[in-house]
């Protein structure tokens, strides 16, 4: 069982190739900017010239719900496509350099090089969304009032498995792929599959991109538990590497 | 210690492999010879367990190709044609991550990993970035890559392909002294180079083994007694050539500028003529040798006549 020993290569690939720093910087950014627009995007628009009388009486005040939601709704579209981005050449580009070949000459599972590349980035996307998370609690705290620890760390908790989904997806488009191109469009072809789908009515109670909608009301305080949602995101998770699993070990590199 | 049984290979409608029969015995160093497209780097893929086959058995060790890749790869050592490798990692790094996938203890990998860059002429250049490496350095790393486990069989797809004439001797030279310690087998289509090294030679074209034998037996048995002469012009040489083409004699006659060589079927009647009738031909030779015959000539020989059946 080489996992660790293979983990422990992607780790410091992601870390001197600045991966890890891209997908951490990026994050970090939305997290701490998320409630600085919530706060400051209505005096903005509130300090417009013309604005004609009357209209700005009627932007209202932000509030942390607007700091909450201006976070998720960042993550839930940058978070995605860096999960996409990073995760889209993990397997073709190996196969295409031939790094591939000449590691599975040595004794390391085909199911070990491809768990350790999605535990990679797993890592990767749980440490930089631990930050966000720190910035954008830091200054909802400054700027409006402190978020409850416990559902906010929920909140990311189902953020990350949302990302966590369309990494796996994305390593099977890599998986398939033979090339990065070909990798890269077959992800992006799942990124829409799988959010296309989800904004269907009723289908989309199933989808991941329901977790979001949970994550927030949950970190406001309420209710509206969206387990379906976070079952079938498990599944497919276990799905899609499975599936890349079963190709990759009948696959000629 | 390697053996191959009716081995098939297909891609699509192509025959990459077309029943190969192969046998390596332990110790050896194997030269694998063929032209390109002949299904050399295929059959070492196969061998290596990164391909399989369509139909037919290749075995390694006694363990069979396609099915005990985890254990195969613990008993082979690889290095492709153009070895690939991680750019950010330095070459200690990598052999040291190879050795650790080989379960070798944290003193085994440090030593190793140092004896290995000292042999491959690496060691000045243990910390710098694969990245910047030049093609002979690759390929250098990628054979120090094969042997961190200390290897009983060694596949070689064309390793001093990449090499200048300096790294190539070298890199024969590390090759040669692997005999007696592991099972060389090596592809290439340079035929000094595994006319220097080599002590059974392969020759495949077509997916198929047209013949295989001890290096020294095949010379004997296929090389034909081979003239060579440097005539003062070509346009002499050129007439030479077409009026040698025509003797019983002679088998093969082939021109180069102004050199002229001729393979021979009848030694004796050769020796006797081939003067005379550069004579006949006012042809002025700066310089006439019985050559010895080449490997090359074997595998020109052998290659074409599969190649015309």
């Amino acid at each position: 069982m080489n996992f660790f020993s293979v983990l422990r290569k992607e780790l410091t690939e992601q870390w001197r190739t600045k991966r890890f720093l891209i997908v951490a910087a990026v994050l970090a950014a939305f997290g701490l900017t998320s409630p600085l627009l919530a706060k400051f995007t209505p005096e903005l628009l509130k300090s417009i010239p013309d604005m004609p009388a009357g209209l700005a009486e009627m932007i209202p005040a932000p509030t942390v719900a607007d700091a909450v939601g201006q976070y998720v709704k960042n993550m839930s579209q940058f978070g995605i496509l860096l999960a996409v981005l990073m995760s889209m050449g993990a397997v073709a580009q190996e196969k295409e350099r031939g790094t591939a070949a000449m590691m599975l000459a040595h004794p390391v599972s085909r199911l070990d090089f491809l768990m350790a590349k999605f535990a990679a980035l797993a890592v990767a996307f749980a440490v930089s969304l631990a930050v966000a998370a720190l910035g954008c609690w830091y200054y909802t705290l400054l700027l409006f009032e402190p978020l409850a620890w416990g559902p906010f760390l929920a909140l990311n908790g189902l953020m990350l498995l949302v990302f966590l989904v369309y990494i796996a997806v994305t390593l099977l488009c890599s998986t398939l792929a033979r090339t990065q191109g070909a990798a890269a469009g077959l992800a992006f072809a799942g990124l829409v599959l799988v959010a296309g789908v989800g904004s269907l009515p009723r289908v989309g109670e199933y989808f991941p991109g329901r977790l979001f909608e949970w994550g927030m009301v949950l970190a406001l305080g309420g209710g509206d538990p969206a387990w379906p949602a976070f079952w079938v995101s498990l599944g497919m998770i276990a799905a899609a590497l499975a599936a890349a699993w079963l190709v990759f070990r009948r696959q000629e590199v | 210690m390697i053996q191959i049984e009716n081995l098939h290979k297909h891609y699509g409608s192509i025959r990459a492999l077309d029943g190969l029969d192969m046998t390596v015995e332990a110790g050896t160093i194997f030269g694998f010879l063929g032209p390109n497209g002949a299904g050399k780097t295929t059959t070492l893929r196969i061998l290596s367990g990164l391909a399989r086959g369509t139909a037919g058995r290749a075995a390694v060790a006694g363990l069979d190709a396609s099915a005990d890749r985890r254990a195969l790869s613990r008993r082979i050592g690889c290095l492709p044609e153009e070895p690939a490798f991680y750019p950010w990692m330095t070459p200690r790094e990598f052999l040291d991550y190879l050795a650790r996938l080989h379960g070798l203890s944290s003193a085994d990998r440090s030593r190793q990993t140092r004896e290995l860059l000292d042999l491959v002429s690496l060691a000045e250049a243990g910390k710098r970035r694969i990245g910047g490496f030049s093609r002979g350095m690759r390929q250098r790393l990628g054979l120090a890559a094969a042997l961190v486990h200390k290897p009983e069989v060694l596949l070689l797809d064309e390793p001093v392909s990449a090499l200048d004439p300096i790294g190539r001797k070298e890199m024969l030279t590390l090759i040669e002294d692997l005999r007696g310690q592991c099972t060389v087998l090596m592809s290439s289509h340079i035929l000094a180079d595994v006319e220097r090294v080599c002590s059974v030679v392969g020759i495949i074209a077509r997916g198929r083994m047209v013949i295989q034998s001890p290096r020294e037996e095949l010379m004997e048995r296929y090389a034909r007694p081979v003239f060579e002469a440097e005539a003062a012009d070509a346009a002499s040489a050129s007439r030479w050539a077409d009026r040698l083409r025509v003797q019983p004699w002679a088998a093969a006659v082939k021109l180069e500028n102004a050199v002229v060589r001729v393979t021979v079927n009848d030694i004796a009647r050769a020796r006797r003529e081939i003067l005379p009738s550069a004579v006949a031909q006012e042809v002025i030779l700066r310089r006439f040798e019985e050559a010895r015959p080449s490997l090359e000539d074997v595998f020109l020989q052998l290659v074409g006549k599969e190649a015309a059946q």
